[in-house]
């Protein structure tokens, strides 16, 4: 089957394939061109080799069960995603999320997106040759997954946002690992910028490269870094505030030429930014501490206590595994919204009440569990390439009728096959990488 | 019969030298490619055990690491590459999605890359941590040891 | 509030436009005829309210219904940070409308995608072909009569065995 661009191709230039498996670390894009010399004269761009159909399967789960599926669709910054799918689902909802969990989102929002911009730059520097920089951000990376992993259990795909709050309580060690991993990314960057900032290689291939106008940035329907590197201030943070942005300081950088050295330098000096936002985070966290959650020791085991829940609740409180802590009655209030349909119940109920146990299979139950009224929304937050919108069509049930999913990167790469014609070949490559295209997203 | 030592003891020293040298072409598509780069990088390398240098053409590697979901659309380009590299090969299933498909049952992902590759080893994990990349490895890398090539030469009972 | 000016501003400039406008949810949404969509996506890109972006365009399935496709487009203006989301409704027999790709350069990713998923077609779209999914995919995915679990394998599978 002959391609559009095989079509009407010129006899005379060289027709080369990119991808779908290709060496920079995006992997899913194919990209055919036209070249002459090294010159591109015209370009393809073939998208969905990462199609998972998201969508489709969103229709056949249940709010919550779908939940895992969010995490997996921007998976550099995963808890956004599930920020922004659950905090549309409370504005359908119209819960109100205690301001503790309000802050430990903004929190991992400003974890995820740290970690977000510094495997995009690692991945652009990479591929530009760079390889140091790779190895230092990955480096950073860890530190900052580390705080996740603390609380949440897992580095990655955490599914910890859910609807009406959050999983758990954060880690006892939080403030600690959270100001380790700020200083231990501070040095990264500061390391970066003295590498690649002033580098004549790194200039030559980035600078004035792929310039993108502001007209055509926002007909393409740009947003994120990519749209504030053209010099547009735009930042759903700042434009519709959510969660505590309204309240914290911080700004936003712009660029001015719209070229790569500029998508790159918005993104590292965002992720200043959001350090200093983490650092505002752990300071509200700290004033506004919550019940201790280090595991009693002196706690009944589960099977202990659900054998002698069975005739009355137990009078000593259940020891509950490592990974179950943090989501005890009394951090309830803190952690989640009082709406006793949408949320879990706390897990020492759990073991040990009927209603408790009830609820909580309740909850998972198809048919049963969280039934948000019929009607449709809209919500977006400031993913880490943009403007994440998700739009949720309810008729009631406990499924969403249509669940649809605005992502960032989708309008940014369908810029590409513009921003690359007439340069050349070695410049898609720096090009490609300043727009951090997540297949996980653009594909869903 | 008395051949028998030396092809063994040969098979052995070639095993050991397969192993650690292993020239791996990461097909990354997905979220697992996170935990390959972590598992690539400083914090728990796999280049201390002789699998670190990333070969990115088919035909210069002897391992390949599916990473992530293949969806249908991608399936013949794995059988591409695969058919691309030389013998001897090695294939690891890296996360869920490339055991049976992972959590995604539906009509674009294939359940599974043993549906288009032969695969030698599994590692299960949404995504795996890198410990289990790690320890993944070191199950291929034993298997390497065991196994016997394919010595044309040699006359097999059937 | 600002959703019922910005609404009380498209009523006035396509009074037969608009079948419905209301605020749901705090956000604006405006209900159009299919074959008025050009004079709206005009209006809002170049009149008073400035909607420069188009933020997402997307599709519903209704089946049964006497309008089963419902688009659904997002637009913003970054000037004055408003939004407004406005929905056409298609016919199941004749599901076209006309393409914005002349006014929004994003608008040809994000049909085509439409068109892959639930096949509407767009009229004026200079390359209407499937985004996300292969040639020789029969049907379109997100309608809801496509099985959840239908594969269409696009090289012949092998039975899995242990190597």
């Amino acid at each position: 089957m002959t391609t559009r661009l095989e079509r009407q191709a010129r006899p005379e230039s060289l027709l080369l394939n990119m991808g779908p498996s290709h060496p920079a670390m995006h992997g899913t894009i194919r990209i055919m061109l036209e070249l002459d010399g090294e010159r591109i004269l015209n370009s393809e761009v073939e998208v969905g080799y990462l199609h998972r159909g998201f969508e489709k399967t969103c229709e056949n789960k249940t709010y919550f069960n779908l939940l895992i599926y969010t995490d997996r669709l921007n998976y550099v910054s995963p808890l956004i995603n599930n920020l922004g799918y659950v905090m549309a689902v409370e504005k359908l909802c119209g819960l109100r999320v205690p301001e503790r969990a309000q802050t430990i989102r903004v929190l991992m929002s400003e974890l995820s997106r740290v970690s977000d911009h510094l495997t995009a730059l690692a991945a652009m520097a990479m591929e530009s040759g760079a390889f140091t920089v790779f190895l230092y951000n990955m480096k950073a990376r860890e530190f900052l997954w580390d705080v996740i992993e603390q609380t949440t259990g897992a580095r990655m795909t955490t599914s910890y946002i859910r609807i009406g709050g959050v999983r758990a309580e954060l880690h006892p060690g939080y403030a600690d690992a959270c100001r380790r991993a700020v200083k231990e990314t501070r040095k990264v960057l500061k390391d970066v910028h003295g590498l690649l900032d002033k580098n004549k290689i790194f200039l030559d291939r980035t600078r004035d490269i792929a310039v993108m106008s502001r007209e055509d940035a926002v007909a393409y329907g740009w947003t994120g870094p990519c749209l504030r590197s053209t010099g547009i201030p735009y930042d759903v943070r700042k434009a519709r505030p959510y969660l505590l942005y309204d309240r914290l300081d911080f700004e936003v950088p712009v660029g001015e030429r719209g070229d790569n050295f500029d998508r790159y330098l918005v993104r590292m000096k965002e992720m200043d930014q959001s350090l200093r936002l983490i650092e505002q985070c752990v300071a509200l966290l700290e004033k506004t501490s919550s019940a201790p959650t280090a595991p009693t020791t002196e706690g009944l085991a589960p099977a202990e206590a659900i054998r002698l829940a069975r005739r009355q609740k137990p009078l000593r409180p259940v020891a509950l595994s490592p990974n179950l802590q943090g989501a005890e009655r009394a951090v309830q209030a803190d952690i989640y919204a009082q709406a006793p349909g949408y949320v879990l119940p706390p897990k020492d109920e759990t073991y040990t009440t009927m209603e408790g146990l009830i609820n909580h299979f309740q909850y998972f139950m198809k048919g049963h569990g969280i039934r948000p009224p019929k009607g449709e929304v809209y919500f977006s937050v400031e993913g880490g390439n943009g403007e994440l919108g998700y739009y949720i069509v309810s008729d009631g049930t406990d499924r969403p009728y249509r669940l649809h999913l605005r992502a960032p990167c989708f309008h940014v790469v369908a810029a590409l096959e513009d921003l690359i014609r007439g340069r050349l070949l070695a410049d898609i490559i720096p090009t490609f990488g300043s727009m951090n295209m997540i297949g996980g997203e653009l594909d869903r | 019969m008395s051949g028998h030592f030396i092809t063994t003891r040969f098979n052995a020293a070639l095993g050991w030298a397969r192993k650690f040298s292993l020239f791996h072409y990461p097909y990354v598509t997905a979220c697992c490619g996170m935990e390959y780069m972590s598992a690539a990088c400083a914090h728990f390398d796999i280049d201390r055990f002789g699998a670190g240098w990333t070969r990115f053409s088919p035909r210069q590697s002897d391992l390949i690491m599916v990473v992530g979901t293949i969806p249908q659309k991608l399936a013949p380009v794995l059988q591409t590459v695969y058919d691309q590299m030389t013998e001897p090969k090695w294939v690891i299933a890296f996360g869920a999605c490339t055991l049976s498909g992972g959590i995604y049952d539906n009509y674009a992902v294939v359940q599974g890359i043993d549906q288009i590759i032969p695969v030698d080893i599994y590692i299960p994990g949404c995504p795996p941590r890198p410990e289990m990349v790690l320890d993944g490895l070191l199950k291929l890398q034993e298997k390497i040891q065991k196994s016997e090539p394919d010595w044309r030469w040699k006359k097999k009972k059937s | 509030m600002e959703e019922e000016k910005i609404l009380e501003a498209l009523r006035q400039a396509c009074p037969d436009a608009v079948l419905s406008a209301e605020v749901s949810l705090g956000d604006a949404v405006a209900v159009v005829r299919r074959e008025a969509l050009p004079e709206v996506a005009a209006f809002l890109r170049g009149g008073t309210l400035r909607m420069g972006m188009l933020l997402d365009l997307t599709c519903v399935h209704h089946p049964g219904g006497a309008e089963a496709f419902e688009m659904v487009y997002h637009f913003l203006s970054l000037e004055t940070n408003a939004r407004i989301r406005v929905k056409a409704g298609l016919p199941a027999d004749n599901p076209e409308i006309a393409s914005l790709t002349g006014l929004w350069k994003n608008a040809a990713w994000l049909e085509r995608e439409v068109y892959d998923m639930f096949g509407v077609r767009f009229a004026g779209h200079p390359d209407l072909r499937r985004l996300l999914l292969y040639d020789g995919f029969e049907g379109h995915p997100l309608r809801k009569d496509y099985p959840l679990r239908k594969r269409q394998p696009r090289i012949p599978l092998r039975k899995a065995e242990p190597k």
